[in-house]
This record gives structure tokens, C-alpha cells and sequence, in this order.
């Protein structure tokens, strides 16, 4: 067992003259938060565990952030699993937690991934989690592999892009109730579908901007607060790396990964309240709600019109924006879903708050859909 | 034995004797049984549109100036995926016959319609 006993957030948007190490460090503003949040000395965090930062490649980023912050760890990693590092460092800090390894372990990811470099070179390095000899020389991009996803979908399940659209609209509206987010303007079905088009079926508002931000969670063996914050389950699931060996483009690691964490065991899907889920694309946040059983088959986008994924609806979603209207900093993007579940737990999201976050599924991806983490949290009162 | 990434105009695939797998990414053990032995061959060309999309932002400077270009997941009659280019009429399901074509400074497949010409 473990406890999130800290969460620290960044706005994500234009973040000008803030490097890697600034927003980690604003990841000090998140995970000093983080750390105010939790009531903990520095010298009382036994591990420090970051990801990665496309405009910080360095070997030793874990450690990097622990000269630069002050810290003096008992154990530090890097993980780099794409955008399912967020939550799979979270599992890691879980397992070494309930191990008895550590005590409290910082979990601090931040990145200046808009305005540290061109759009042009954010986009290459992304595209590169495609096959260097039998992908990339053609010419994809990230949107172009999960377009390709979203072609499929599409055709199997006879829905339409205007389905799709309804959880960029979702994202939209609950974004305009967080003042960090970058997007908040609202928008409806036929400005997503008049957008600009990326990837046929996916258009700009498909696709999760490119943003800088930081995002800090702090995992402890011991309980802190009133209201307790309590990791019950983790489960990963990686069936592949590039989506041409792909087992399927309908059926993926989702719910092997929930099932490793217990979800249907520990865990009926009958009793979660809350749910954050990856959006990095509509598509991405269709297929991962449809196979965690969170939708029926092709339904993401009707259940969305019909408010079931509001704050206000059976199963509330995603309440900060998500990744395409709260932003996308890289690790940090998956941290954000994270730290909004944390304040959703503890009564402190605001005007956002829901009525019963008794108990979270969440869940992240990356690749294309290649590799799947599943947290289950719970509020203990 | 090369293929259209070293050059020639041909897509090769990977079968392994021992538990007869079939695969497209070429490497020197076949990935289901282990097997050192596995053989290079070249697919007929034949196959099938699974996914498909049309790229309208191109991830380069270079290849902005070739977009609009499509992108398609192909199974391959001899039982492998394979992403190539292809043509502007393609849709899911179709039968599809390779060809190529230039991209830049690369000779890439290409699919067109079955009976068409590349």
C-alpha cells in the first residue's frame, strides 16, 4: 500500500524563459508544492524518480534535478516509456513504497517542449517512436500513426469523426473551469471538424497541443491529511512497439493492464466514481475508455454528448481538460490526470469538484497505444 | 537479399523454417521460436488495405513541399502488416498491388489498386 501524499502543478501553455530544469524545478514550483503539500523536509524524501525531457536528453536526468533541487536521495531514476511514463513512474514509486524500499519518493516531471524548441523539431523527435528503417523514411507523424488507429476505428465500429469531436468538446469545457489550463475557449462539433486537417480523420483539435508545464506527486508509506489518498492497484500491459506489428489496431493492452491491477478483481467497475484517461488524441481517449469498459464499443463519443463524462454525469472525466485542452508537457501530461484525481479526492478542486470521487481508475498509454499503465486509487477517509 | 530501405524495388518479409512465423521487420533470429535460421523472401506484392490516412502536416520542411501524401497499414497475401504510401483513391479493404515510387531521395512503396498501373 501506498499514499499520494503531495500533488504539485504548473499552468502548461507559453511558459517563455522556463528550461527543463526551471519547470522541474517549477516542478519545484510543482514539486515544492508537492513537498509544502505533503509537510516534508527534502531530507526526508528517500526517492526521487523523473522521466524524461526531449529538450533535456540527458543520460542522468533523475539526478540532474536532485543536484539542481537539493535533494540527496537514497535511490534515484529516470524511466522513459513515452507517454505512459507518468503513471508507470507512479507505479514504480508504489511497488518500492510497499516493498518496504522507501519511505516518500518525490515524482517530478517537467519540460519547456513549446517554446525550447521549433514545432518542427517537437514533432520529429516524437515521430521517431516510429521504426527508424521501416516507418519514419515515409514520412508519419505521431497523429499520422494513431490516424491510422483512427481509420480503423472509423470502419469497424460505423461511427464518424463528429464522434470523435464530442471528447474534444468535452476536454474544452472542463478546461475552461481550471485557470492553469492552456486552451479554454470553448468550442463545439463543427469547430473541431472545420479545423485544420493533421492526419485524416484527425484534425488540429483532435490533437493535444504541444506545451510546457511541470507536474509532482509525492508517494509515501504513511498516511498525511485528513482525507487519505490510497494507490490500491498497478497494472502495465506492452504488446508492442510500432503500430505496423501491431497485434491489432482495435484491441489493445488496455485491459490486460487494468486487470493486472486488479480492476474486476480488487476492484468492480461498478464501484469506480472517477475516471482520468490519456487523451493525447480523441481517438486515443475513445479507444482507451471503450476497452477499460468504460463505454460500450464505438459509444465514447455518444456518452460524452449526453454529459456522462461531465462533472456532473455518472462517470466524471478528465475534470482539468486532459491532454488536449489542459495541456501536454510530455511526462508531465499523464502527472497532470494524476494531481487533478489527488484534489478531486481531497475536496480541493474548486469549481471543478465532483460530487463522489470515492474511487479512480486511471489510465495512460504510450507508443501508439503500445504500452498501457493502470492506477486504482481510492479515498480513505 | 535488399529491399526498398537499401535501395531496390522490392518489399522483402522474413519466414522461419522451424515454426513457419511470418514477419516484416528484418533481423537475424525469428522473434517467435528463437530460430537462427530465418529466410529472407519477397513478398508478391499483393495485399489489402487495413488503416489509412492522409498526411497534411508533414513533419519536415522537405516533406512539406511532397504533402498531401498517404499513409497505409497493408496485410500482405504471404500473412504480414507492412506500412507503405498509397494512392489518393485507396480505401480500407481494398485490394491493393505495390509499386514505387520516388519520395524525396527514396525509392518507397507505393500502393495502387489491384489490375492498375503504379
Amino acid at each position: 500500500m501506498s499514499w499520494i501524499t503531495g500533488v504539485g502543478l504548473t499552468p502548461f501553455g507559453r511558459l517563455d524563459g522556463r528550461t527543463t530544469l526551471d519547470l522541474m524545478s517549477d516542478a519545484a514550483s510543482a514539486a515544492s508544492a508537492a513537498l509544502a503539500d505533503a509537510g516534508l523536509r527534502r531530507d526526508e524524501v528517500d526517492g526521487l524518480i523523473t522521466g524524461y525531457s526531449t529538450t533535456l536528453p540527458h543520460l542522468m536526468l533523475s539526478t540532474v534535478f536532485a543536484e539542481h533541487f537539493g535533494l540527496v536521495p537514497c535511490y534515484a531514476h529516470a524511466i522513459q516509456l513515452g507517454g505512459a511514463t507518468g503513471f508507470a513512474t507512479v507505479m514504480l514509486a508504489h511497488e518500492l513504497v510497499a516493498a518496504g524500499v522507501l519511505r516518500h519518493v518525490l515524482v517530478v516531471a517537467g519540460e519547456n517542449r513549446l517554446t525550447g524548441q521549433s514545432r518542427d523539431a517537437a514533432i520529429q523527435t516524437l515521430a521517431q517512436v516510429g521504426h527508424p528503417r521501416y516507418e519514419v523514411p515515409l514520412g508519419p507523424t505521431i497523429p499520422a500513426y494513431y490516424a491510422l488507429v483512427a481509420s480503423r476505428y472509423l470502419h469497424e465500429t460505423g461511427t464518424a469523426a463528429a464522434d470523435l469531436a464530442e471528447l474534444a468538446v468535452l476536454m474544452r469545457r472542463h478546461a475552461a473551469l481550471h485557470p492553469g489550463a492552456q486552451f479554454c475557449e470553448a468550442i463545439g462539433v463543427a469547430d473541431v471538424l472545420a479545423s485544420k486537417p493533421i492526419a485524416a480523420p484527425l484534425r488540429i483539435l483532435d490533437c493535444c497541443p504541444v506545451s510546457d508545464g511541470g507536474a509532482a506527486v509525492v508517494v509515501s508509506r504513511d498516511r498525511t491529511g485528513g482525507t487519505g489518498v490510497r494507490i490500491i492497484g498497478c497494472g502495465q500491459a506492452h504488446t508492442h512497439q510500432h503500430v505496423s506489428t501491431a497485434p491489432s489496431l482495435t484491441s489493445f493492452g488496455t485491459a490486460a493492464a487494468a486487470a493486472r491491477a486488479g480492476l474486476g478483481t480488487r476492484v468492480a467497475l461498478a464501484d469506480i466514481r472517477y475516471a482520468v484517461v490519456y487523451d493525447s488524441f480523441t481517438i486515443t481517449l475513445a479507444i482507451l475508455l471503450e476497452e477499460l469498459g468504460l463505454a460500450p464499443r464505438g459509444g465514447a463519443g455518444a456518452l460524452a454528448r449526453e454529459g456522462h463524462f461531465s462533472r456532473e454525469g455518472a462517470m466524471p472525466l478528465n475534470t482539468h481538460g486532459g491532454l488536449l485542452s489542459y495541456g501536454h508537457c510530455g511526462v508531465g501530461g499523464a502527472m497532470a490526470h494524476l494531481v487533478e484525481v489527488q484534489l478531486q479526492m481531497t475536496g480541493r478542486a474548486g469549481s471543478r469538484q465532483v460530487r463522489d470521487a470515492s474511487m479512480a481508475l486511471l489510465h495512460g498509454d504510450g507508443g501508439v497505444l503500445s504500452s498501457h499503465v493502470t492506477l486504482l486509487l481510492e479515498q480513505a477517509r | 537479399m535488399t529491399d526498398w530501405t537499401a535501395g531496390t524495388a522490392a518489399v522483402a518479409f522474413q519466414h522461419c523454417p522451424a515454426c513457419d512465423a511470418v514477419w516484416y521487420f528484418a533481423r537475424g533470429f525469428c522473434p517467435h521460436c528463437g530460430s537462427a535460421s530465418p529466410e529472407t523472401r519477397v513478398a508478391s506484392g499483393r495485399g489489402r488495405i487495413y488503416a489509412v490516412t492522409t498526411v497534411t502536416r508533414a513533419p519536415s520542411p522537405e516533406l512539406r513541399a511532397l504533402a498531401p501524401y498517404r499513409i497505409a497499414l497493408v496485410d500482405m497475401e504471404e500473412g504480414f502488416r507492412a506500412m507503405m504510401h498509397a494512392a489518393p483513391d485507396l480505401a480500407i479493404d481494398d485490394a491493393v498491388q505495390v509499386g514505387f515510387v520516388r519520395f524525396g531521395d527514396l525509392v518507397i512503396p507505393r500502393r495502387h489498386r489491384l489490375g492498375d498501373r503504379a
